[in-house]
């Protein structure tokens, strides 16, 4: 299971990784081998503002549509289009191409406070 | 033959199979009262393998009942929508069990095993109320036989099943399309079934419970895809097979769901005859059509409302999904018929967005 070690983790299987006050939101590996088959995601719209644990988007498989949250507060900058074309990104490259969306952050301090690859690791098992 | 007892319970159980699921990889649901596998792989890749080679359900969940005695053919007649008369021993057709309104309590396949014995095969989550509907209606004379426990059920469908097939039996022959055969091997009893639920050739095959594994494991040695009920579902959908509970309920009749094809309403009386004839003198006011999005979407899923082009609330989703066949959004919903006909434009609301669709031809998917 690929896990990298300069992200940040959330309980609810998403990955973080802070740029500046910037932080890329994705789902883990974990999480699209649960998932498998991501036929369509649902973007956030640009300039939304969100509290941590807003659902601000949804990844579909084929049988189910899945929440998926918005990690930290702070206001949406952008989603990523290519899940348009191919929202298959997210099972093949899910921690680069597949990332979902852009978030600028309120406080950097609380992505700092979210797991750590280990913590993330004993969480899965 | 002693009628078999059925102890209702609130506990999900378990198909024979279930131990070779977890071995196969499976993800297990609870569905119908059962646990069953939604998926091994990804369901995109058991749909194709269906489609394109050869896969293998479990569905021992299903039910089989035997009927038996003089006279079984016309009893049964008189409780189902087809007509049992047109049954040559050997062949098998689909057809639904009816309440007085005309409303569908189940549907299923029968096959006439030889004459007065029929096989039925039911939904697993009807196996109970259909026992029981075809208990209180039963004639002076007949036995039935609810046998749902003693058999393991797999169904191999795709291009390769009947390849399949003939390498792990090279002594005998598939059964004619809608056909069924019932041999003994090995002290075994076994049959096959020229049906299925995928809208591909193929066949499904019951063996004793006990014997279910090896069976399910020489198919999937012979190449055949474990496939998961995500992929049973996809499948049937693209062909527009109806699911009882979702697409078929007590309140619809199967005239209103399209499936007049399947009402013999000149052979006699039935139970439910009246209602149609009623219904069909007065007129549909809804018919189960076939939505297709016109464009990209999010997934249509059964219980997402229609609205008409002008915003007013037509009705729901009673099925649907993102095709993985033709990667478009398909769906089925019960619409007035005002806005029933081939061609209408109408929007399916996702969580607060719509996503427009067309009522197009039935089936979705047509092998090329």
């Amino acid at each position: 299971m690929n896990i990298p070690e300069n992200l940040r983790y959330t309980s609810d299987h998403e990955w973080i990784l802070l740029e500046g006050d910037i932080a890329t939101v994705g789902i883990t590996d974990h999480a699209q081998e649960e998932l498998t088959d991501v036929v369509f995601v649902e973007l956030p719209d640009e300039g939304r503002s969100c509290d941590a644990a807003d659902p601000v988007a949804v990844v579909e498989s084929v049988k189910a549509a899945s929440d998926i949250y918005c990690p930290i507060a702070g206001e949406i900058v952008s989603g990523n289009v290519d899940l348009e074309a191919d929202p298959s990104l997210v099972n093949t490259s899910p921690y680069e191409s597949g990332w979902i969306f852009k978030v600028k952050v309120n406080d950097v301090a609380d992505v700092e406070a979210l797991m750590d690859a280990a913590a993330y690791q004993d969480l899965i098992g | 033959m002693p009628h078999s007892v059925r102890f209702v319970s609130n506990e999900i159980q378990e198909t024979p199979l279930a131990d070779l699921h977890v071995k196969l990889g499976a993800k297990m649901i609870p569905f119908a009262g059962w646990n069953m596998p939604v998926q091994y792989t990804s369901i995109i890749n058991e749909h194709t393998a269906v489609r394109e080679k050869v896969g293998i359900f479990d569905i021992s969940h299903m039910g089989q009942f035997f009927l038996e005695g003089e006279g079984a053919e016309q009893w049964l007649n008189t409780l189902l929508s087809n007509d049992v008369a047109k049954l040559g021993v050997g062949e098998g057709q689909y057809t639904m069990m009816l309440n007085e309104n005309g409303g569908v309590i189940d549907d299923l396949i029968i096959y006439r095993e030889a004459e007065g014995r029929i096989f039925l095969v039911v939904n697993a989550s009807m196996i109970d109320q259909d026992y029981a509907w075809l208990e209180k209606h039963l004639a002076e004379g007949l036995i039935l036989s609810n046998e749902s426990n003693a058999w393991a059920g797999m169904a191999v469908q795709g291009p390769e099943a009947s390849a399949a097939f003939k390498t792990l039996f090279p002594e005998r022959e598939l059964p004619p399309r809608n056909g069924m055969e019932k041999w003994t091997q090995d002290n075994e009893s076994l049959i096959v079934c020229r049906t299925g639920y995928t809208g591909e050739d193929g066949f499904e095959f019951f063996s004793p419970a006990e014997s279910g594994s090896k069976w399910f494991q020489s198919f999937v040695d012979k190449g055949a895809e474990p496939c998961g009920l995500g992929a049973r579902d996809s499948l049937r959908l693209e062909v527009c097979y109806p699911l009882n509970g979702s697409d078929l309920s007590p309140s619809r009749t199967p005239l209103e769901a399209g499936l007049g094809f399947f009402c013999a309403l000149e052979k006699g009386d039935f139970i439910g005859r009246d209602s149609l004839l009623k219904q069909k003198e007065e007129g549909l006011k809804e018919r189960l059509v076939a939505l297709k999005y016109t464009g990209k979407g999010a997934p249509p899923r059964a219980h997402y409302e229609v609205f008409s082009k002008e915003g007013e609330r037509l009705s729901e989703l009673t099925s649907g999904v993102l095709s993985p066949s033709l990667r478009e959004g398909i769906a089925l919903a019960y619409l007035p018929l005002s806005h029933a006909k081939l061609g209408t434009l109408v929007d399916i609301d996702v969580r607060g967005r719509k996503f427009e669709a067309e009522v197009v031809k039935k089936p979705f998917y047509k092998k090329a």
